[in-house]
C-alpha cells in the first residue's frame, strides 16, 4: 500500500484555528497587497483544510500525472480548485445538488465535491480545462454560444461536462431524454431550454464528442 | 470536518479487520451519502475505509439468480442487458433515483446502506431521535409533508410507538423489497445472507439504526432471484417535480399473468415509511382475478385502511391509493 500515515495526527482543530487566524490576518492585508504578492500568496501549497495525516495519491488530471500529498478530508473539487488552479471546475451548492461541480472520473461524469481526493487514487480525471484542445472549443462549448446556453455562466462548466457526458452515454435523444438526463445541473439564471437546444443540436449532428 | 484516518484496503478480509476493532469506523464506497454527513458534522467517522478496490463489482447471473457486487455503480446495473431482461422493474427503480452523476457515484451497496432520513436530521439545532437518540422528533408537530404514513406495521403499533417518522429515500430498495432479494454480507463472524425484508428496519426501536447489519459488517452483493415479473413489472414514482427529487409515493409493482389472469402478484411502496413498504397481502387478493380497475381500487383502498396520516401529509392517503392503482393497471396493460 503506498499511502503514510502519521501515527500521531496533530491536533487539527489548533491547527484549523491557526490557518484561520493566518487567513484573517492575510485577508485585513490584502487592500494594500501589491498584486505579485497577492498572487504568491493565493497560490496554495497545502491545501485549506489543517494538517491532518496526509494521504500520497497519484492521479492524472487532463492528461498530466500528478503525484500530490493531501489530507484526506480534501474533496476532489478542493483538490482542483486549490491544489491544482483548475478553477474551471465550480463550487455550487458543495452538498451534490446542483451538479456545478461536474468533471468527468474515468470517463464518467462525476460530482466532485462529493468524493474525497484520496479516493481517486489511480484515476484518470478530466475537467472543462482538459474537454478543449489549445484555442479550440469543444463542439458542445461552441454550441452554448450559439444557442446562448448561458447567463450569469456559474453553472455552464458543470453544464457542458454533464452534457458531454449525457451524449456520449447516448441519452440524448430527444428533448425529453435531455431533460431528464440534465437533471443534475440546475441553472438558476433558467437557460434550461437553449441547454436544451445546444445539446440536441450537437447530437443531431454527429459531431464527435 | 473533524480529522480521520484514510486507509485503502485491498482484499475483503483486510477490510473487514480493519473495522473490526473500531465502532466509529466507516466503510466509504460511492460516499454520496456520507460525504455529505461528514460534510455537515453528522457523520463523523474516526477511520474511514476505502472499499472502491476491492473485487466487488461484477454483475452477472448464475443458477437461478441475478447476483450483483456491492460496488456495482447503479448506472452500471441500470443498463445491464441481464437487468434490463430479467428484472426490469429494478432497471427502472435505479432510474428514477437520483441523477445522471450521483448514478455514476453510488454503488448497489451504498444505495441500501443511505440514511433513512428527513430534513430535520439534517438541522443540528433540533433535536431528532435518529441523529441524537432520545432527544425528540422535530417532525413530530413540525413540518411533515413529506413524511411517513406507515408505521410499526398493521395493528402492531402506530405513529405513537414510531420515534422517527422519516421514510426510506431509496427508488432501488423498493424495487428490491417487491421481489424476493438477498443481502450477501461479510463480517468478522464471516458471511452470512439476510432477506431484503429483514434487512432495513422499522423505527419502533432503536431509531439510530437504519439496518440489521452487525457492527464491522460488510455488503459484498446483493442476489435478485429469478422471477416470472419482467412482461408485468412497473415503477412509478411521483414527485414534487419532474426529475432528480425524492419520492412523494412510489410504486413497484410486479404480476405475473397468464390467459388474461393474475396469478402472482408484489406491491412495495417508497416515500411511505422508515423502509420501503411491502403489501403483503395483495398476492392473496389478486391471484386468480382479471385485472380491472375496479379490482384494483378495492385492493389499494384495503391496504391504506392502515395507513395514518401526520398533521401535513393526509395527500398523501389519496395520492397513496391512486398512485398503486396507476401503477398495477401500467403493470397488468389495461387502460
Amino acid at each position: 500500500m503506498d499511502i503514510d500515515h502519521d501515527a500521531t495526527p496533530p491536533d487539527a482543530e489548533n491547527e484549523a484555528r491557526r490557518f484561520f487566524l493566518k487567513q484573517s490576518m492575510f485577508i485585513a492585508g490584502l487592500s494594500m497587497a501589491p498584486a505579485d504578492l497577492l498572487q504568491a500568496a493565493l497560490a496554495p501549497e497545502d491545501g485549506p483544510v489543517g494538517n491532518a495525516a496526509k494521504v500520497k495519491i497519484s492521479l492524472t488530471v487532463n492528461g498530466k500525472r500528478r503525484r500530490i500529498s493531501i489530507d484526506p478530508r480534501m474533496t476532489l473539487l478542493g483538490l482542483l480548485r486549490e491544489n491544482l488552479g483548475l478553477t474551471g471546475t465550480k463550487k455550487g451548492c458543495d452538498f451534490g445538488q446542483c451538479g456545478a461541480c461536474t468533471v468527468h472520473v474515468d470517463g464518467r461524469r462525476t460530482l466532485s465535491c462529493l468524493t474525497f481526493a484520496a479516493m481517486q487514487h489511480g484515476s484518470k480525471i478530466t475537467t472543462i480545462e482538459g474537454l478543449s484542445s489549445g484555442d479550440n472549443l469543444h463542439p458542445l462549448q461552441e454550441a452554448f454560444i450559439k444557442h446562448d446556453g448561458f447567463q450569469c455562466g456559474y453553472c455552464t462548466p458543470g453544464q457542458v461536462m454533464s452534457g458531454v457526458a449525457c451524449i456520449r452515454e447516448g441519452c440524448a435523444g430527444s428533448a425529453e431524454e435531455v431533460r431528464e438526463y440534465m437533471s443534475g445541473n440546475l441553472c438558476r439564471c433558467g437557460a434550461y431550454p437553449n441547454i436544451v437546444d445546444a445539446i440536441l443540436e450537437v447530437k443531431m449532428e454527429g459531431l464527435k464528442v | 470536518m473533524k480529522p480521520f484516518q484514510y486507509l485503502r484496503p485491498k482484499t475483503i478480509a483486510e477490510a473487514i479487520s480493519m473495522a473490526a476493532d473500531d465502532p466509529e469506523a466507516r466503510y466509504i464506497a460511492g460516499g454520496t451519502n456520507l460525504v455529505d454527513l461528514m460534510k455537515r458534522g453528522i457523520a463523523s467517522p474516526t477511520k474511514l475505509i476505502d472499499i472502491n478496490h476491492l473485487p466487488l463489482k461484477k454483475i452477472e447471473h448464475r443458477y437461478d439468480r441475478l447476483r450483483i457486487g456491492a460496488l456495482a455503480l447503479n448506472s452500471e446495473v441500470a443498463k445491464h442487458k441481464a437487468v434490463v431482461t430479467r428484472q426490469p422493474l429494478l432497471a427502472q427503480a435505479l432510474l428514477a433515483g437520483a441523477s445522471g452523476q450521483l448514478r455514476n457515484m453510488a454503488t448497489v451497496g451504498g444505495n441500501l446502506l443511505q440514511r433513512t432520513r428527513c430534513s430535520y436530521f439534517y438541522d443540528l439545532a433540533l433535536p431528532c431521535n435518529k441523529r441524537k437518540p432520545g432527544s425528540g422528533c422535530g417532525a413530530e408537530g413540525g413540518i411533515n409533508r413529506t413524511h411517513a404514513i406507515f408505521f410499526a406495521g398493521n395493528g402492531f403499533g402506530g405513529i405513537e410507538k414510531s420515534s422517527c417518522l422519516a421514510v426510506h429515500p431509496s427508488d432501488m430498495c423498493v424495487a428490491l423489497t417487491a421481489v424476493d432479494t438477498v443481502v450477501v454480507v461479510n463480517g468478522p463472524d464471516g458471511e452470512r445472507r439476510i432477506q431484503m425484508k429483514d434487512f432495513l428496519r422499522l423505527s419502533t426501536q432503536q431509531p439510530e439504526l437504519d439496518t440489521n447489519l452487525g457492527p464491522g459488517e460488510l455488503v459484498t452483493a446483493i442476489e435478485v432471484l429469478d422471477n416470472a415479473f419482467a412482461k408485468h413489472s412497473h415503477y412509478l414514482k411521483v414527485r414534487d417535480r419532474a426529475s432528480y427529487a425524492f419520492a412523494l409515493v412510489s410504486v413497484a409493482v410486479a404480476l405475473q399473468m397468464d390467459g388474461g389472469r393474475i396469478w402472482d402478484a408484489r406491491l412495495a411502496l417508497g416515500g411511505v415509511a422508515h423502509k420501503p413498504w411491502r403489501y403483503w397481502a395483495i398476492d392473496l387478493m389478486l391471484r386468480g382475478k382479471a385485472p380491472s380497475e375496479q379490482l384494483f381500487r378495492e385492493v389499494a383502498e384495503h391496504e391504506m385502511e392502515s395507513a395514518k396520516a401526520l398533521e401535513g401529509n393526509a395527500y398523501k392517503i389519496k395520492l397513496t391509493s391512486n398512485a398503486m392503482v396507476a401503477a398495477l393497471k401500467t403493470a397488468a396493460g389495461i387502460s
